[in-house]
């Protein structure tokens, strides 16, 4: 059963990373709530499992979507350095410690995400209300 | 007047009478990135990215989250390019922090293996449908679910 839990969080994870959506976002605390995993053994299979999955997703990719690879060796270089250095860090923090840090980042992340993505469809709304009127007139 | 002018001044006036505001908010954005100018952009995005990373190590993921609005608001690409490359951008960040994390003993065998192979049968899926199912309604359920998520988080951290 528990094997079963462990792909299925797994599935639902990678549905949404794979979409461009970092499903390491859900997929971490579905595995630290629902399947008592620690916090750092999360982190440590969310990282690892993205790893094959995002190389078959960029090979399917590139073929159907195209890849702009300017902006992510711009972005990618400088994260490296740190994604280097705070990987080190977590040595030094307790599982706890870094799960109410991060259960902060998340509730951040989706608040700001939220607004944004509310605010988009009210421009959108405003811009057919404005080609209707615009359309009758 | 011709028709074009007159159309013209319609959707200006149109634009004042609907949405005064979010219009005013548009260009201001918009106005604010002009005046960063090419250099100012990158420089921006380089900051930006060391964030990317320190979300990538620090709590193994979400950085992704952080990727896409860096591609599209400050370098202009387009949603689905954007998510295209935000997964390419990730790879590396997750390989070596994933290494770092393996030898700092923290990949438990079985059951990193079961999940890992749930993930890659996900992301095939996700790659497949997200053309139909990249719509704002779902946006809004995902960003719900994080956030509940980090409330759950919360709770049985502090709630025994």
């Amino acid at each position: 059963m528990q094997i079963f839990l462990l792909i299925l969080a797994g599935v639902v994870g990678g549905i949404i990373g794979g979409m461009g959506m970092g499903g390491g976002t859900l997929l971490i605390p579905i595995l630290t709530i629902f399947l008592d995993v620690q916090q750092k053994n999360a982190q440590a299979i969310n990282l690892v499992a993205f790893i094959p999955m995002a190389i078959i997703v960029t090979v399917i990719n590139i073929k159907r979507k195209g890849i702009d690879y300017k902006s992510v060796l711009l972005v990618a270089t400088p994260a490296l350095v740190t994604s280097i250095i705070s990987a080190l860090l977590v040595k030094k923090i307790s599982s706890k410690t870094l799960s109410i840090g991060f259960a902060v980042f998340l509730i951040i992340l989706g608040v700001v995400m939220m607004i944004d993505t509310l605010r988009k469809c009210i421009y959108a709304y405003m811009r057919k209300c404005r080609d209707e009127y615009i359309a009758n007139d | 007047m011709s028709n074009k002018e007159h159309t013209i001044q319609r959707q200006q006036s149109c634009d004042r009478d609907f949405s005064k505001m979010s219009y005013k908010m548009l260009q201001k954005e918009k106005k604010g990135l002009d005046k960063l100018g090419k250099k100012g952009r990158i420089i921006l995005t380089v900051i930006a990215s060391l964030f990317v990373g320190v979300a990538n190590g620090l709590f193994g993921g979400g950085g992704g989250m952080l990727v896409i609005p860096i591609f599209t608001i400050l370098l202009g690409l387009e949603e689905k390019l954007a998510h295209s490359s935000a997964i390419l951008t990730i790879l590396p960040l997750s390989l070596v922090s994933g290494i770092v994390y393996i030898a700092q003993g923290n990949f438990t065998i079985p059951d990193g293996l079961w999940v890992g192979g749930g993930v890659i049968i996900g992301g095939l899926i996700g790659t497949f449908v997200m053309k139909k199912l990249s719509n704002n309604v779902l946006k809004i359920v995902f960003y719900t679910l994080m956030i509940v998520a980090g409330v759950s988080t919360l709770v049985k951290n502090f709630g025994g």
